[in-house]
């Protein structure tokens, strides 16, 4: 057992009481098994191939502070949060590290959606919570997923039933607010009954310039004929760290679409894992990541095709600057029977500097004998030829340069369907590419 | 405006110019001829700052300045432009984005405030005129998808953009057919004015039957070897350049 594996094993042995005593009920159930698969897995090395890229043990060896005894922080976000994204009508939510913050407003509608934690929904609400909690994040696979399952202790819930729709795009804020190092651990989960609707749209947010490390894990439950929009915005800081794995479970005849922007943090790792069980249903899954000075950002997907008649679409595009380093592998996994599967895998980077380094690996295995799929990875630099056709006209340099990452990123902000997400994201793009974002725009804590 | 004094230059390792003398005074343009290979295009691109070539003699003065100690945004800026032979295609970059950028740096160095939007696009749209350069292309990335003749019009709408005061274009006739090289070369005269000069590098007589010019020069080998009149490059269309090559020799 190493230093890093060691303290959270005795920080559970000696808080567990604290932790229950302190948690949504709803948690508690698969708490301990979760804790002992832990415990007996230990956090992964990079020797295993799918931490290949971040080194998990440097990552949950600094001895953060937890809040276990969740202790309200005196701070209203509503007052020192301005939004990032203006003409985006939204139903604003905030998590504060991994408190869902007490007076969010709309908690439930007539309709029978309820959005907000998990400890103030509904009885049925809970007893759906309780159906599906861990059924697809597997503790005893992912010791990431089975830490956060042993320390969270309160989930984000969105529930949509049958039908109905979310008139606004729902807006949840992380927000990492702490004056000395803290570990968060958010569990999140979205649940769409048949035929529901709904755009989510997640933003991480550092207001401290302490070090923060997030575990988030995230279940998506799509029932048959809904449709899921969702949208994850980093713009955190250098100190911070964030390990994601999300579940999504997909029945027939759906639209899904997960986005991932990684404008800026210190390291990054995402984990998706999507199934597509139901037939004629769409996966797709776009990211987009700048990274600079020596950030990591390390995302890994997986998407099986389970049955025929599906398709999926992914597309990652990555900037490196500086000796930053980015990981990406992508597997696409069509099982025996998924015929007529549609796939297309799709990762293209550019390294902007000789330090910069990318590890691209897009995956295809298919034990189908009637399907299209394709995948392609790129590692380009900056066209040296475009470059200097853009300085003969005058462009300095260092704009070329910024003109010319700013247009490989917005192949991928394109397919944003969000409109104003997309707008705001050009210019977010624009500043972070400027230097302009190197601390938060969106609080005015940091002003 | 233009004088350049023994100049030597290398591509690769490669000796290709091997002393050129040229000056050009305000408001004249010469025409540059040659065999391909001779060194003109290494000629435009030292001209313009191009990095992979490397001046190992000589000297190049613009208006006064060391032209060879300044950075190629910086020719530009001092009114220096290149019609390229082979534009390049920058997807993503669109070509109001590209263009607004650049002429607002030019200003930023003439000490004038950026253009305003509507200002700018009031001038794209009147520029574009000029070379019958379709709307669609001026929305599209930079060169993208343009065809070879579209893509030499819009080097001539960019020039129009920029007002410079100094232009080389770089066989910006080949690919043409007879309507495009018209508008391109009636555009170039539009444009041109007293105070400014320009080097037309090419092959044929037919786009200096528009422009013309004021002296023509022969390139061979990496040094000028005859400098004429306009009735040198007739001479050239008929009789090639062998008898220069002769001459030379001799």
């Amino acid at each position: 057992m190493t230093h890093s594996e060691q303290q959270y094993i005795d920080l559970y042995n000696n808080y567990s009481e604290v932790i229950k005593a302190h948690s949504a009920a709803v948690l508690n159930g698969p708490r301990d098994a979760a804790f002992r698969h832990f415990a007996s897995m230990g956090l992964p090395t990079m020797k295993k191939e799918e931490y290949k890229y971040t080194d998990v043990q440097k990552a949950f060896s600094p001895d953060y502070g937890l809040n276990f005894k969740r202790i309200e922080i005196p701070t209203d976000p509503f007052e020192v949060f301005r939004c990032n994204v203006p003409n985006l009508s939204t139903l604003l939510y905030f998590v504060v590290n991994d408190l869902c913050y007490k007076d969010n407003p709309h908690l439930k509608d007539d309709n029978g959606i309820f959005l907000g934690s998990i400890k103030q929904a509904p009885e049925e609400v809970k007893q759906t919570f309780c159906g599906l909690y861990t059924r697809n994040a597997d503790t005893a696979t992912d010791a990431v997923t089975a830490l956060n399952t042993a320390l969270a202790q309160d989930a984000f819930m969105v529930y949509v039933p049958r039908n109905r729709q979310l008139n606004k795009t729902l807006q949840v804020i992380n927000l990492l607010h702490s004056k000395t190092d803290l570990m968060v651990n958010r569990r999140v989960m979205v649940v769409l009954e048949e035929g529901a609707d709904a755009t989510l749209l997640f933003c991480d947010h550092a207001m401290d310039s302490v070090r923060f490390l997030a575990t988030q894990v995230t279940e998506i439950y799509c029932s048959d004929n809904s449709r899921l929009d969702m949208y994850e915005l980093e713009e955190n800081h250098i100190l911070c760290t964030r390990f994601s794995n999300t579940y999504v479970s997909v029945g027939s005849d759906c639209t899904v679409s997960l986005n991932n922007i990684t404008l800026y943090n210190g390291t990054t790792r995402n984990t998706i894992r999507v199934r597509l069980e139901g037939e004629h249903s769409e996966v797709t899954l776009n990211g987009c990541v700048i990274a600079d000075k020596n950030q990591k950002v390390d995302n890994n997907t997986l998407i099986e095709h389970l049955v025929p008649h599906c398709t999926s679409n992914e597309l990652y595009r990555y900037v490196i600057d500086d000796s930053a380093v980015g990981a990406f592998a992508g597997r696409i996994l069509v099982h025996p029977g998924a015929q007529k599967t549609v796939s297309q895998e799709t990762n293209a980077n550019l390294c902007a500097t000789k330090e910069a380094r990318m590890y691209s690996q897009p995956m295809l295995e298919i034990y189908a004998d009637d399907v299209k799929c394709s995948h392609g990875s790129t590692v380009g630099v900056l066209d040296e030829n475009a470059l200097f056709y853009m300085q003969q006209r005058g462009i300095p340099s260092d704009e070329a340069r910024m003109l010319l990452k700013f247009a490989f990123i917005s192949q991928v902000c394109e397919k944003i369907k969000l409109e104003p997400l997309r707008e705001r994201l050009n210019y977010l793009v624009n500043k972070r590419f400027r230097g302009q974002l190197s601390k938060c725009t969106g609080c005015s804590l940091c002003k | 405006m233009l004088e350049i004094k023994n100049l030597h230059a290398s591509v690769g390792g490669k000796e290709i110019l091997k002393g050129v003398d040229l000056i050009i005074n305000d408001g004249e343009i010469h025409a540059l001829m040659g065999t391909n290979g001779a060194g003109k295009s290494t000629l435009s691109n030292i001209i313009v700052g191009h990095p992979a070539y490397e001046v190992t003699e000589g000297s190049i003065t613009f208006n006064g300045q060391d032209l060879l100690a300044m950075k190629p945004e910086e020719r530009a800026h001092a009114g220096i432009f290149l019609s390229f032979q082979q534009p390049i295609e920058i997807p993503g970059v669109s070509m109001t984005n590209f263009l607004r950028t650049a002429v607002n740096e030019r200003r930023k160095y003439l000490g004038l405030d950026p253009l305003k939007s509507t200002d700018f696009l009031k001038q794209m749209r009147e520029k574009r005129k000029l070379v019958e350069l379709d709307s669609k292309l001026v929305n599209r990335s930079v060169n993208e998808g343009f065809s070879g003749g579209e893509k030499k019009r819009n080097e001539i709408f960019q020039m129009a953009m920029l007002e410079p005061t100094f232009c080389i274009l770089d066989e910006t006739d080949s690919g043409l057919d007879v309507d495009a090289l018209r508008i391109v070369a009636e555009g170039f005269n539009k444009l041109k004015t007293e105070q400014t000069s320009a080097i037309i590098i090419t092959h044929y007589q037919r786009l200096l039957d528009y422009i013309r010019p004021d002296k023509v020069h022969v390139l061979l080998n990496g040094r000028i070897v005859k400098t004429g009149d306009a009735e040198l490059a007739k001479t050239i269309e008929d009789k090639g350049f062998d008898w220069i090559k002769d001459e030379a020799e001799n």
